[in-house]
């Protein structure tokens, strides 16, 4: 079988585990730093869509996670509380957004298309911060939160964790889907020679435009539910910097690997929490260690775990 | 009715007339080839076909469709072939799953998100086909990667007989290749020759001999002769520009 799906399966039942294992569930800060990451890892897995088998550079994707949380808090605080309604609404408005932007974002590529999804990402930022009405620079807490048909049970706890955790599933499978359909054949192909895939018959632009819409979505749904977990929302969410650390979760984890996404985002969510727990400057150190693991992992940390022992040798 | 015919196709790069009022028609079955000087334009002529480029002026038609206005990926879809000049495949791919993606894009919408490509056997049936046809049956497997050059170019002749197309372009399909490979490769094309039009864009004169019904001879975006490949060899015009005077 598949090893992928053997260290998949090994994840999910970690994460399906934690709220029965961690003695800490009443303090909910352990919860709270996987909920973190597991968001982290929605978006991430949504960008290495487009990174890893699409081979779009995008430093502008924390702007649909924006959008997304935006979308979903102007929702509530217009009076819309059903979780479903405002995951339409989250859909949508991201969508519309990623069509708007990638049109013209995908008129070019490879370091044009970086510098024109941070222009977008640097937009959407400063169109957030301009909110007044939503609290502009500072934010907006949250002080109503999105309920399933009235019940509270995706607001906090063990409820929102498997929320968050099923979204994280299903954007997994989704994905992994995707990238075996002809769809993400053509992707790859275009990704691979995009002269040849359209020589081939087919239209590269059409089916990057896809892909990009779709992460964009997905990364939009993940803002949605950081909002459900922050009960806040500020325009820093869309900032580039955070399409910075999408980007390095994506390149830590291993390009087109799923897997590497989660591990990659837990790996940064564990090390900023110890490292800035022991140290203020605690970047000092996360600088050089990126480093290290870009240099002697190329291939991520996916990577890592899928080494192959060479025969006659023990490991 | 031709399969591919081109009518008074004109292109200028500013001052530079790179086509001039260039006609071809090429009937069902033809090896229509197409020699000329390096600069003569046979590379402006080809993009205009494909669709990298746009001409000016004119027309081209497939099968009595107009096809001059459409993208690159249109005319592939509308039946147009082509192979590279300079190998060109998917370089992560193997040459099954290189020739499959071929045949998958002319059976039925790509936009399938669901489902599992790579096992879809009737697209992997034609590919297999396809590329026991041009010799490659054991190799199907290999990444594209470890192929030789002479595997290269036959995978690139495969990827564009998957698609089924109407009519094929060769763009110096024989380019780099030693003389037992190219020699297989023109049996290859002498065996679609007669089923399948194509326009044949070559240097190696022993090739075009063996290929060609009709040969046209393009010198500064003109032809300047055309006729049958002994009737090109006798004619003077042709001979001073291209063969050389001393050829023969």
């Amino acid at each position: 079988m598949d090893r992928s799906l053997v260290v998949a399966a090994f994840i999910f039942a970690l994460l399906l585990a934690s709220p029965f294992l961690l003695p800490l569930i009443g303090e909910g800060y352990l919860l709270g730093l996987i909920i973190k990451a597991m968001l982290l890892a929605i978006a991430a897995i949504s960008l290495d869509l487009l990174i890893g088998h699409g081979g779009m550079v995008s430093l502008g994707h924390a702007g649909f996670v924006g959008v997304g949380a935006y979308s979903a808090a102007i929702g509530l605080e217009s009076g819309i509380e059903n979780i479903l309604v405002l995951l339409l609404i989250t859909l949508a408005v991201t969508g519309l957004v990623a069509l708007v932007t990638g049109v013209l974002a995908l008129r070019t590529s490879g370091v044009y298309f970086l510098m024109i999804t941070l222009a977008f990402g640097q937009m959407i930022y400063f169109t957030l911060t301009s909110l007044a009405a939503y609290g502009g620079d500072d934010g907006l807490t949250l002080w109503s939160l999105a309920t399933l048909f009235g019940s509270d049970v995706v607001q906090s706890g063990s409820g929102l964790y498997f929320v968050v955790l099923g979204t994280l599933f299903a954007t997994w499978w989704g994905v992994y889907r995707i990238t075996r359909s002809r769809f993400g054949r053509v992707l790859r192909a275009a990704r691979d020679n995009p002269e040849r895939a359209e020589v081939m018959g087919f239209s590269v632009t059409r089916y990057r435009l896809i892909a990009y819409l779709i992460a964009a979505m997905i990364a939009g749904v993940s803002g949605l539910l950081l909002v459900q977990h922050a009960e806040f929302v500020s325009p820093a969410l869309a900032a580039w910097q955070r399409s910075g650390d999408l980007i390095v979760v994506v390149v830590l984890g291993g390009l087109a690997s799923r897997n590497g996404a989660i591990l990659g985002a837990f790996f940064i969510v564990i090390v900023e929490e110890v490292l800035g727990s022991i140290l203020h400057e605690w970047r000092l150190i996360y600088g050089p260690l990126l480093v290290l693991m870009v240099l002697f992992a190329k291939g991520g940390i996916s990577d890592l775990l899928a080494a192959k022992t060479p025969r006659g040798q023990t490991s | 009715m031709n399969t591919l015919e081109i009518r008074n196709l004109n292109k200028n790069f500013g001052a530079l007339a790179v086509s001039r009022d260039i006609s071809l028609s090429i009937g069902a079955g033809q090896c229509h080839a197409l020699i000329g000087p390096n600069g003569a334009g046979k590379t402006t002529l080809i993009h205009q076909i494909s669709g990298v480029l746009n001409a000016d002026s004119g027309e081209i038609m497939l099968e009595g469709q107009d096809i001059s206005h459409l993208s690159v990926s249109q005319r592939v879809q509308s039946g147009l072939g082509r192979t590279f000049q300079i190998t060109s495949v998917l370089p992560s791919f193997s040459a099954l799953e290189n020739t499959a993606i071929a045949a998958q894009a002319k059976a039925g919408s790509s936009m399938r998100f669901f489902g599992d490509a790579a096992s879809e056997t009737a697209l992997n049936a034609l590919a297999s086909e396809t590329l026991h046809r041009v010799g490659l049956a054991d190799r199907m497997d290999i990444p594209v990667a470890d192929l030789s050059h002479g595997e290269l170019r036959l995978l690139e002749l495969a990827i564009a007989l998957a698609a089924r197309p109407k009519f094929l372009l060769l763009d110096e399909p024989m380019a780099g290749l030693g003389r037992t490979e190219g020699a297989a490769l023109v049996q290859l094309l002498s065996e679609l020759r007669g089923t399948l039009p194509m326009l044949l864009v070559e240097h190696d004169m022993d090739a075009i001999f063996q290929l060609a019904d009709t040969v046209s001879v393009l010198v500064d975006g003109s032809i300047i002769a055309q006729g049958s490949p002994d009737e090109v060899r006798a004619n003077a015009a042709a001979r001073a520009a291209y063969l050389g005077e001393g050829a023969a």
